[in-house]
């Protein structure tokens, strides 16, 4: 790695603590209903909206009826996405006169937006009217982040109080999260990225006249070149944010428009990891013990910042198949060097390792450059990442609730060891909670790697597989990995728009999101209704070091052993094919 | 269940009011009120003419330019209506084919060069839109636009330099040289070609 590129990324680090951190408090004064600057203006907007609804604002309900409330919610989405895309060919603010998406296409889509997945088969470009894009994506970008934060405000109360059945209202936590949080961040940003030169029009494509002629391959000449207009930054700065990740356009911020500087992309990178670091802090605020709000967040972050630090070192290391031609891929003030293929030189290899981390890491799923084509282990970090189950910092809320899953297991693991009750924040771990923790932890290998064999076994699944050998098993992982644990990203070589992946896919961006949102608010009902145990000598505390070491061991403990034969199998191979 | 159609259908309605046309259109008007050029594409005009985006790259074949990255779009290169990358894994045969191909090109256009040509000069970008080489790469075809276009080499490296995009803030990011920018400065300097190789 360069000298430029590690002061990058602990500028990177040192960012995201220092704005994550008053983010974090500004949330937990939005799930705790107190007062904020932003009441003056958003309060009566709020209020209004209760109103319309028909919600009693003081009412609370418990853990089945606020997941009733989220699973209607999100099928109403579901299906408001699905019929846009279906009919936009009829409906306006269509300029470039594109026709119906496909119903498998489209059914894939509307489940990854409304799932906070964002994995996309399509390219936005040239498939998405800008009513689409505003009315269905934009939207569920908006609502499937604040339906994950509200699940996470939901579970954190869950944690935070005892003897009740109530956990809180999904409505407002959605509500909240959607008006006081997102909306205000994404204008912010939105109008910060134009200012870079991502471009916010209502106009058709544009067309300009080339320099030079470009003679394709029948030998005719081509005088002119097209460029994609749109309410791009808009869209950007959600996606971002929101843990969403799908791209105004197909290349998504590898595309000059939608990620035009090292300064937009320096905030498009730090959108991915700000609101998931800032809840750890605003965990720790609503449970009144900021240092267990710390312990999640060092753990998450002592597991990221090694993988990042390998990734960007394979990546800067280039490709031994051009390094034989004689190419110069030796880092200098005057080139990037590395492994370029894929990349943009604006960003160059430092950036583009932040970006894969980051993304892979928070269930994000946008791209600054093409994951595809990296080194086999700069693809395998992107890859684990993932299947540690998106819990370090994963999506905005999920995250989060799927780490307290983890800490929950590991309280219980080493009361085990250790032949005490175990206890985390003064509620007993017993059965029923240990039952929903393993169901959670459970169907997301099974899913993603049951998918993946099916497809291998199949022609449909096989058929479209673009990279030979051990490279074209890891696009299939890679799919599967993404659709699996709602992160949306892709190994974009696998022609993903077909019938098998779109169907499969679906299925597997359903199960993670909602099959894992239920058992998670069942077990902050059962957790909530708990009485309170005070804490004895056997208690183990759960905001020292060891602990967070502790916790480290059993994410990865469980991720590698779940994955580890099929990264065997995919990038590890390529890895020793290519270097022996 | 009916109880909960209401609040989900009223805020999936208003959210959309809110998120998908409000939000959208306070920005734009945000936007092009301040920020108009970006906002509109950052377009660059010759002579009254659009000749293409600031930030979005055009491929160069003709000896007298200097030329972009390769571009993995199709049917052609540097289509800006079809952005892709070629998403290549490293060990691709057709990876190794695109940069054995470049490097003649750059070979044939140029036989005095010949030391190693720099990375992002064989490789396709990951929009295949990249406005930008590096100022290696830059500086590797110097030579050649400077027999092409009677320029000194001295005179070459200043107009590169002028038209590197400098890190942000002198750390974030990385240097490059945004090659349409550089090419219509070079028509504007030395519009004269001192004929064949």
């Amino acid at each position: 790695m360069t000298g430029n590129g590690t002061v990058q990324i602990v500028f990177f680090l040192v960012a995201l603590i220092a704005l994550g951190l008053p983010l974090g408090a500004f949330m937990a004064r939005v799930y705790k209903q107190e007062r904020t600057f932003l009441d003056p203006i958003l309060g009566p907007v709020e209020r209004f909206l209760y109103r319309l609804a028909g919600i009693d604002a003081a009412k609370e309900m418990d853990w089945k009826g606020n997941a009733i409330a989220l699973l209607v919610f999100n099928a109403l989405g579901f299906l408001v996405v699905y019929g846009l895309q279906r009919l936009q060919h009829l409906l306006p603010l269509n300029p470039q006169a594109f026709g119906a998406v496909s119903p498998d296409s489209s059914f894939n889509t509307a489940v990854s937006f409304a799932s906070n997945t964002n994995w996309q088969g399509y390219g936005g470009e040239t498939t998405m009217s800008y009513l689409t894009q505003m009315l269905g994506l934009t939207v569920q970008n908006f609502v499937s982040a604040a339906t994950g934060m509200a699940v996470l405000a939901l579970f954190v109360r869950g944690l935070a109080r005892h003897s009740t059945k109530l956990l809180g209202n999904f409505w407002i936590d959605l509500t909240r999260s959607t008006l006081y949080i997102l909306l205000p961040l994404a204008f912010v940003f939105a109008v910060g990225l134009v200012s870079q030169g991502v471009v916010q029009n209502f106009a058709a494509y544009k067309t300009v006249t080339l320099v030079e002629p470009v003679v394709d391959a029948n030998g005719v000449a081509n005088l002119t070149q097209t460029l994609p207009m749109g309410p791009a930054a808009s869209q950007i700065a959600i996606k971002q944010l929101g843990t969403n990740g799908g791209g105004f356009f197909n290349t998504n911020s590898a595309h000059p428009y939608e990620n035009p500087t090292p300064l937009s992309n320096f905030f498009e990178m730090l959108a991915i990891l700000l609101i998931p670091a800032g809840l750890c802090f605003t965990f720790g605020i609503m449970v009144k013990d900021t240092r267990q709000g710390w312990a999640v967040f060092a753990a998450m972050a002592a597991i990221m910042v090694p993988l990042l630090l390998l990734a960007a070192w394979s990546e800067q290391g280039g490709n031994p198949v051009l390094a034989s031609q004689g190419i110069d891929q030796t880092a200098s003030p005057n080139q990037p060097g590395g492994n370029m293929e894929g990349k943009e030189v604006r960003l160059g290899v430092t950036n583009s390792a932040i970006w894969a981390v980051a993304t892979t890491a928070a269930s994000n799923g946008s791209v600054n450059s093409m994951h595809d084509s990296f080194m086999p282990i700069g693809g395998a970090v992107t890859l684990f990442m993932m299947q540690l189950g998106e819990v370090v910092f994963g999506g905005v809320g999920s995250g989060l609730y799927g780490m307290l899953v983890f800490v929950i297991i590991a309280v219980f693991v080493a009361g085990l060891l250790v032949g005490r009750t175990p206890e985390y924040l003064g509620h007993k771990i017993e059965a029923f909670e240990i039952k929903m923790a393993s169901l959670l932890i459970l169907i997301m290998p099974l899913t993603v790697l049951g998918l993946t064999a099916l497809a291998l076994l199949s022609e449909a699944g096989r058929a479209t597989i673009f990279n030979p050998g051990a490279h074209g098993f890891s696009e299939v992982l890679y799919a599967f990995t993404s659709m699996g644990n709602n992160n949306g990203s892709a190994f974009a070589g696998l022609g993903a728009n077909t019938p098998f992946y779109n169907s499969w896919g679906g299925i597997a961006m359903l199960i993670s999101r909602y099959w894992l949102a239920v058992p998670t608010l069942a077990l902050a009902g059962s957790l909530a209704g708990k009485r309170f145990t005070p804490q004895g000598d056997g208690t183990l505390p759960t905001h020292t070091a060891l602990f967070v070491g502790w916790l480290i061991a059993i994410v990865i403990l469980v991720g590698a052993l779940n994955f580890l034969p099929a990264l065997a199998l995919g990038p590890i191979v390529e890895h020793l094919h290519l270097t022996l | 269940m009916i109880a909960f159609l209401r609040p989900a259908l009223v805020l999936l309605l208003a959210f959309t009011a809110i998120t998908g046309v409000l939000y959208p259109l306070a920005v734009t008007g945000t936007a092009q009120l301040f920020f108009p050029s970006a906002a509109n594409g950052s377009v660059l005009e010759r002579n009254g003419t659009a000749v293409g985006s600031k930030l979005i790259g055009q491929q160069f074949s003709g000896a007298r330019y200097f030329w972009s990255r390769l571009s993995a779009t199709g049917p052609v290169p540097y289509n800006g209506a079809a952005s892709s990358g070629s998403n290549y894994g490293p060990m691709h045969p057709a990876l190794l084919e695109a940069v054995k191909g470049r490097i003649a090109q750059l070979r044939t256009a140029d036989s005095t060069t010949t030391r190693p040509i720099p990375v992002d000069l064989v490789t396709a970008s990951g929009s295949g839109l990249d406005p930008h080489i590096s100022v290696a790469a830059a500086l590797y075809q110097a030579p050649r636009i400077a027999r092409q276009r009677g320029a000194t080499e001295a005179d070459l490296r200043a107009l590169i330099d002028r038209h590197t995009d400098k890190r942000d803030f002198g750390f974030l990011g990385e240097p490059g040289v945004n090659v349409l920018e550089l090419n219509l400065a070079l028509d504007e300097k030395f519009p004269s070609s001192k004929g064949g190789m």
